[in-house]
């Protein structure tokens, strides 16, 4: 990012956005660990963990928005990016447990010792070191979402039809990470982890620095999506959304761009997965669940596509409701909440909540410019200097 | 290598013996036609005459069966796709005006430049005096200077048409496909697009496709009459118009 490019995607909207987030960032944690429990204004361990997530998902919905919003390119299996960057975590979770398992084995993670493994997997290598498990966070869902866009994009697949195939591959990895001969704990997944960096998982330290890192982790998501939408770059994008072909014949080669996104996309999905699993101590293979992803599509929707903020806000809306939902007599229904969620929105706020705001301040700030004009106007009548210098 | 040897035609646009069928039916049948450098042709024929698959396979979104396309004397054009043609040289205007609706005009005139088209160029991209003064001097020719911040989805019918032959000019190629410029504009409107064909032909090679006549006579240049996916007729717009085929098929008696 060169300063030409943060300086352009700064606008008001996005200034608000980010202090509000680095507010939260710090307060929270401080507040958390300073005040004395139990006082009016501290935030309890569980809801720092539980908002901890909310940040983690907030991310995963910029992600979306990015492709989805800017690019038009639905994906109904974002989940699986994030569900990848969160095994890469889970991994180097899972070595820093030693001999402290319930097997003791030095080298091989519990569910490995139960399954009779003699030797940890080749592709387990390397997790134990935080700075390799970092960089696959990136690097696999990446690398996934790079091959799949590159034959998708290439072959044309567009629409509804993308949709399905990114289902489809969301539910092939549900199916791969669900059995026990797959090498990644099978339908358990992998949990019980005790440090993150020598630091014990559980303890308020280091979930107050969790949830801190997911903060500026969104802020930097966002910073990186504003400045690609705010570039000519986010131009095409939308060019391509509009008019695929259009694009085409003015000499752009759609497929790169869509790879582009799509890529980075996936790298901030991963990223969200790999601060969501230390907050939530667990990853199984019902992160691939195909639900999940189209969930994550509803945050989008419900906060206003194409707008960035709106991704944000939808998902820690969405998932606010939902925690207030499931945890009482409501929970049986509350599928049913988020389908109405989803249609009544597409019926009466089709540009969602942010998109809406959005709408109205220009459509207002218009009729103030209007309004200020004809009061000139007025003046005019009386003064015709005042009308010659108010043009 | 001297291009001089390699070059099959001094033609900018050469098609021979072209084919092509949907589902079985030709929709192009042995086509055949050459455009000169700097030239402007009409091309006028009925619904159906195959005049937009023509264009469709000029510009690479649709390959021929047999046949041979040749652009700048050199280039094959049914080996490319969409995008490689459009870097080669070859602009396109479609018949139903295809703009960015839901960006400015002068956004919209910024996508066409001929400039860097690579993720990267686009992501660091800063704009230059350059780009601006060209896409004023645009503005000013298409005459939507005034509108430059408007959404080109509020324009109207014949300002989207203008802004999309704006385009072309931002884009700057070597050869322009014009389908049904003025279809949907006033008489004013017809002609002032007329004017504006003509200046841009002083540097740039044109094939307009309308069925406006009195457009077509206006722009006085030669035509073809495409029929049932073949030539039917060429020549000045009076031979042509003269021509008792195209009377019977196109112009009715």
């Amino acid at each position: 990012m060169t300063p030409h490019m943060l300086t352009r995607s700064l606008d008001r909207g996005a200034t608000i956005f980010l202090a509000i987030v680095a507010a939260c960032g710090i307060l929270i944690p401080l507040s958390n660990l300073l005040l004395p429990a139990g006082s009016f204004l501290q935030v309890p361990t569980y809801l720092v963990a539980l908002w901890g997530k909310y940040v983690c998902y907030a991310i995963l919905a910029l992600a979306i928005d990015l492709i989805w919003g800017y690019c038009g390119i639905l994906s109904l299996g974002h989940g699986a990016f994030f569900a990848l960057g969160g095994y890469a975590m889970g991994m180097y979770l899972m070595r820093q447990i030693g001999t402290r398992g319930v097997y003791g084995n030095p080298i091989l993670p519990d569910f490995m010792v139960f399954l009779n493994y003699s030797k940890l997997p080749w592709y387990w290598y390397g997790f134990d070191m935080f700075w390799f498990a970092a960089l696959m966070v990136l690097v696999v869902p990446g690398l996934l979402a790079f091959c799949f866009g590159w034959l998708a994009f290439r072959s044309r697949v567009t629409g509804v039809y993308l949709s399905i195939i990114t289902q489809a591959m969301t539910y092939a990895l549900l199916l791969a990470f669900f059995r026990n001969d797959f090498g990644f704990g099978g339908n358990n997944g992998l949990t019980d982890f005790k440090d993150i960096l020598g630091f014990n998982v559980q303890a308020e330290g280091t979930r107050a620095a969790l949830f801190a890192l997911s903060c500026l982790a969104l802020i930097l998501a966002f910073l990186i999506c504003r400045s690609v939408v705010s570039s000519k770059l986010g131009k095409v994008l939308i060019a391509i959304r509009d008019a695929e072909s259009r694009s085409r014949f003015l000499g752009y080669r759609v497929e790169s761009y869509k790879l582009f996104v799509f890529t980075l996309s996936a790298c901030m999905a991963g990223v969200a997965g790999a601060l969501y699993v230390p907050q939530v101590g667990i990853i199984n293979p019902s992160e691939f669940a195909p639900g999940n992803s189209i969930e994550a599509v509803i945050w989008v929707a419900v906060g206003g596509r194409g707008t960035l903020i709106g991704a944000a806000l939808g998902a820690v809306v969405v998932n606010y409701a939902k925690t207030f939902f499931t945890s009482g007599m409501l929970a049986p229904y509350w599928l049913f909440m988020l389908g109405a969620l989803f249609i009544l929105v597409t019926l009466l706020l089709p540009k969602g909540i942010v998109g809406t705001f959005n709408s109205w301040w220009d459509q207002s700030k218009e009729n103030r410019a209007a309004t200020a004009a004809s009061a000139a106007a007025e003046d005019g009548v009386t003064e015709p200097d005042m009308a010659e210098s108010a043009q | 290598m001297n291009v001089m040897d390699t070059r099959a035609t001094s033609a900018m646009l050469y098609l021979d013996g072209v084919h092509v069928s949907f589902d079985g039916f030709h929709a192009i049948n042995n086509l055949s036609l050459t455009l000169e450098p700097g030239e402007m042709r009409a091309i006028i024929g009925p619904n159906g005459a195959g005049k937009t698959t023509m264009m469709d396979i000029i510009t690479g979104k649709t390959k021929p069966d047999e046949g041979v396309v040749l652009f700048d004397g050199v280039t094959d054009l049914t080996r490319l796709d969409e995008t490689r043609i459009a870097e080669l040289g070859i602009g396109r205007k479609f018949q139903k005006p295809t703009v960015f609706e839901s960006q400015t005009v002068q956004d919209n005139l910024l996508l066409a430049l001929n400039v860097d088209h690579s993720v990267k160029g686009t992501l660091f991209w800063r704009g230059s005096k350059a780009e601006s003064e060209s896409i004023d001097k645009v503005l000013e020719t298409i005459r939507l200077t005034e509108a430059r911040n408007r959404l080109a989805g509020s324009l109207s019918h014949g300002q989207k048409q203008w802004l999309e032959i704006g385009m072309l000019l931002a884009q700057d190629p070597k050869l322009l496909l014009v389908d049904e410029p003025v279809a949907g504009m006033t008489d004013v409107e017809t002609h002032l697009t007329a004017e504006l064909l003509k200046e841009i032909n002083k540097t740039h090679t044109v094939m307009v496709v309308e069925h406006d006549m009195t457009f077509v006579r206006e722009l006085g240049v030669k035509v073809t009459c495409l029929h049932e996916g073949t030539v039917l007729a060429e020549g000045t717009i009076d031979q042509v118009s003269s021509n008792e085929r195209v009377i019977e098929v196109y112009l009715g008696r």
